[in-house]
C-alpha cells in the first residue's frame, strides 16, 4: 500500500493531502527544534485526516463513488489473493488461443480451504496498465475463466470471482474470437456449476464483461464499487450524445452498491475501510474474507442441485414491470 | 373558372402582395398558415408508400411486390428489416398465431432521465405504434409442427432487452416447456435498454438461467439472428442457440462498429460484423435467407426430434 508522499489523491480527497503535508511540515520542525515537542500536534493532525477519510465518504456523489472505484492506489483482483490466501498457485490460458492478462486466475487456500480465484486484473502502472489491457478481457479472458471454473468443478472446489472492469474489450480480435459468445457461454454455463459460486463486485462493474463472470449463488458488493449496464461516460455519450453528463449519468443510472443492495439485484455490500479500501489494504481484505467464508458455510449446507435451483430463481426474479390485460 | 372567381376565392392575400399585384408576378400559391400543423399523434411514422426502393441496390418495385418477396429484394436479395408481425406471417401456417404475454408493459421505476424520461419516451412510442414492447411471443405451427417464436420490434427502442423483454422470454422458456414445444428467437436488437439500468443487465443472465432450464428439459432452442444484433442481447440469448442462424448479411456483433474504430483508430474491413464474417469465424451454424428459412427450419427441427 502506497504511504504518503506516495499516495495518489483525487480532486475532492485533496483536503487530505494538505492535512498530510501540514504532518510534514511539523515533522521538518521538531527535526530543527527538538527541544519543543510536536507529537501531540502530530496526533491531532492524524485525528484530522482520519475525520475528513469519513466526512468524505459520508457525502460521497455518485459520480465520486464511480471514481473512487478507479481509484490509482485501490487494491486490484490479484491484491486481496494475496492478502486473504496462502499458496496461491496462478494459472494461465485458455487452452485455445493465448493468456488473457486481463483475466487471472487460480487455486489458492483461504484458511485452509482450497478455492478457485478468478478475477479481472488491473495495472499498477502505465506499463503493467497496457500489460493488463486496463483490466478489460478479450473472449480468451473469458474461456479461460470458464475453463477454471469447470476445473474447479471437477475437483469440487468452490469458486469466488472478483469483478472489477470497465467493460469486456471492444476490439476487432474481440469480435473475431466471439466475445459476444464467450460471454453468453459464461453466464449460461455459471448458472449450471454444481460448487458454490460467490461473485464480489471489488471496483467497477460494467456490463456484460462483469456479468461474464458474476453470476453465483452470492453476489456481493464493494462499498465503493459500481454495477450496472453500461459506463457512466459511455451512456453520457450515447443517450446525452456528448462525454459532458458522466456526473448526471452515473446519478441517473444509480449505479452505487447501495441502490443495488435496496433493488435486491446484490446480495449485499461489503464494507470498505474509512475512506475507501485504498486506505488501508489488509482491513479490507478481510472484512472480504470474513463475507466469503460465512457465505460459503452458508452454501455448503445446502445440495448442489438445490444451490443451482436457488440460483436460478434469484435471477429469474430480476425485473420491474407491470401486466396490465391484452 | 376566370382569374377574378380564382382570386376571390384565395381569400386572404397579404396587403402587401395586394399593393403589388399588377407589377409583380401573379402568385399561384399561397400559403395561408406558418409550420407544420399536424400534431405528432396525428402522425404516421412510416407511410405506407406504393413504392419501395432497396437501399442497396436501388432497385425500385411496388411494396406489394416485396410483401410477396418477404421483404427481400427481387434483384439484389437484400434483407429489409422487418417487424415481429412479418416474421410471424412468414414463419407460421397459414399466418395463424396466438400471441402471449401481451400485457407485460414496462415500466420507468428508476425515474430515468436522459434528454428525456424514461416514461416520456415510452409513451411517444405508444402513441406512434401499436407495439407494447421491443418482444412479442406467439405460438402457432410451422410446416404443421407446433412451436413458440419471441421475435423483437426494432421500432421498439431499437429492440432492446429490458425487464419486459426477459419477462416474456422467461415466461415463453416455460411454455415450451410445459407444451413439450421448440422454442425460437428472432434477434434484432442495439442491445440492452440502459433507461433500465442494472435491471437490464440482469435479463442477460435471467434468459441465459431460462435456457438452462430449457436446455434441461432436453426441448430445442433455436436463434435466429436479423439486421442488427448487438451488445447484451448477442452476449446472452442470440449467441446461445442448439443452432446459431443469421440472415444473410446482417450486422451482428459485441460492440458497435463506430466503438471498435474509436478504440482501435483503424478502419474496418469490409464485410466486418456481417453474418458471413461470423459464419467463416466460426459462431454461426449456417446463413438463411428469409425464402427457405421455413423450410430449413423445419428440416432441421424434425433432426431434434427424438
Amino acid at each position: 500500500m502506497p504511504q504518503y508522499p506516495n499516495r495518489q489523491f483525487l480532486d475532492f480527497e485533496k483536503p487530505i493531502k494538505e492535512l498530510y503535508e501540514q504532518i510534514d511540515q511539523a515533522k521538518k520542525l521538531a527535526e530543527k527544534n527538538p527541544k519543543i515537542d510536536y507529537n501531540s500536534n502530530i496526533e491531532q493532525l492524524e485525528a484530522l485526516i482520519l475525520a475528513k477519510r469519513k466526512e468524505i465518504t459520508d457525502n460521497l456523489t455518485p459520480w465520486q463513488r464511480v471514481q473512487l472505484s478507479r481509484h490509482p492506489d485501490r487494491p486490484y483482483t490479484l491484491k486481496y489473493i494475496d492478502k486473504m490466501t496462502t499458496d496461491f498457485v496462478e494459472l494461465y490460458g485458455d487452452r485455445n488461443v493465448k493468456d488473457d492478462k486481463a483475466m487471472v486466475g487460480g487455486f489458492a487456500s483461504l484458511d485452509g480451504e482450497t478455492i478457485m480465484f478468478i478475477g479481472q486484473q488491473k495495472g499498477t502502472n502505465t506499463k503493467q496498465r497496457q500489460l493488463r489491457n486496463f483490466g478489460m478481457a478479450n473472449p480468451e479472458g473469458y474461456r479461460k475463466a470458464l475453463r477454471l471454473m469447470r476445473l474447479a468443478e471437477k475437483f469440487n472446489k468452490p469458486i469466488v470471482t472478483l469483478i472489477d472492469t470497465p467493460g469486456a474489450f471492444p476490439g476487432m480480435e474481440a469480435e473475431e474470437r466471439g466475445q459476444s459468445e464467450a460471454i453468453a457461454r459464461n453466464i449460461y454455463e455459471m448458472f449450471r456449476l454444481k460448487v458454490p459460486v460467490i461473485c464480489i463486485i471489488i471496483g467497477e462493474g460494467a456490463s456484460g464483461g462483469a456479468l461474464g463472470i458474476g453470476v453465483g449463488d452470492r453476489v456481493f458488493m464493494l462499498e465503493n464499487s459500481w454495477y450496472t449496464v453500461i459506463s457512466p461516460e459511455n451512456c453520457s455519450s450515447i443517450l446525452w450524445r456528448s462525454w459532458d453528463y458522466k456526473e448526471t449519468a452515473a446519478e441517473q443510472l444509480k449505479l452505487t452498491s447501495d441502490y443495488m443492495s435496496e433493488f435486491g439485484l446484490v446480495d449485499g455490500v461489503i464494507s470498505e475501510p474509512v475512506g475507501g479500501a485504498h486506505w488501508d489494504y489488509d482491513l479490507a481484505a478481510a472484512t472480504l474474507k470474513d463475507t466469503i467464508k460465512k457465505s460459503l458455510a452458508e452454501l455448503k449446507k445446502v445440495s448442489a442441485e438445490k444451490r443451482i435451483s436457488q440460483r436460478i430463481a434469484k435471477f429469474e426474479k430480476m425485473g420491474n414491470f407491470e401486466e396490465v390485460k391484452a | 373558372m376566370s382569374e377574378e372567381e380564382l382570386k376571390s376565392e384565395n381569400s386572404y392575400i397579404p396587403e402587401d402582395d395586394k399593393k403589388s399585384e399588377g407589377e409583380s408576378k401573379q402568385r399561384w400559391f399561397q400559403r395561408l398558415r406558418k409550420n407544420i400543423q399536424t400534431t405528432t399523434s396525428e402522425k404516421k411514422e412510416v407511410p405506407e408508400g406504393l413504392w419501395s426502393k432497396c437501399p442497396e441496390c436501388n432497385y425500385i418495385c411496388t411494396s406489394s411486390e416485396l410483401e410477396e418477396n418477404l421483404f427481400v429484394c427481387p434483384k439484389c436479395g437484400y434483407h429489409h428489416r422487418i417487424g415481429s408481425e412479418d416474421y410471424f406471417k412468414i414463419l407460421f401456417d397459414n399466418k395463424e398465431f396466438k400471441e402471449h404475454f401481451a400485457g407485460i408493459k414496462s415500466v420507468d421505476f428508476l425515474g430515468f432521465t436522459d434528454l428525456k424520461s424514461y416514461q416520456k419516451r415510452l409513451d411517444d412510442i405508444y402513441s406512434k405504434t401499436d407495439l407494447k414492447d421491443s418482444m412479442r411471443v406467439a405460438s402457432g405451427q410451422l410446416n404443421g409442427a407446433p412451436i413458440i417464436i419471441a421475435c423483437m420490434d426494432f421500432a421498439f427502442i431499437g429492440g432492446s432487452l429490458g425487464s419486459v423483454m426477459g419477462e416474456k422470454f422467461s415466461r415463453a422458456v416455460d411454455y415450451a416447456i410445459n407444451q413439450k414445444i421448440p422454442f425460437m428467437v428472432i434477434s434484432k436488437s442495439g442491445g440492452a435498454r440502459m433507461m433500465e439500468s442494472a435491471f437490464s443487465l440482469m435479463q442477460m443472465a435471467k434468459t441465459s438461467a431460462k435456457l438452462s432450464q430449457l436446455s434441461d428439459a432436453q426441448l430445442p432452442y433455436v436463434s435466429l439472428l436479423t439486421d442488427p444484433t448487438f451488445g447484451g442481447v448477442s452476449a446472452s440469448f442470440a449467441m446461445l442457440g442448439d443452432i446459431n442462424i443469421a440472415e444473410p448479411g446482417a450486422l451482428i456483433g459485441f460492440a458497435g462498429p463506430r466503438i471498435i474504430k474509436e478504440t482501435i483508430r483503424k478502419d474496418l474491413p469490409k464485410g466486418f460484423q456481417r453474418s458471413e464474417f461470423l459464419l467463416d469465424h466460426g459462431f454461426l451454424d449456417f446463413i438463411a435467407d428469409r425464402i427457405s428459412l421455413k423450410d430449413k427450419l423445419s428440416i432441421m427441427l424434425r433432426h431434434f426430434k427424438v
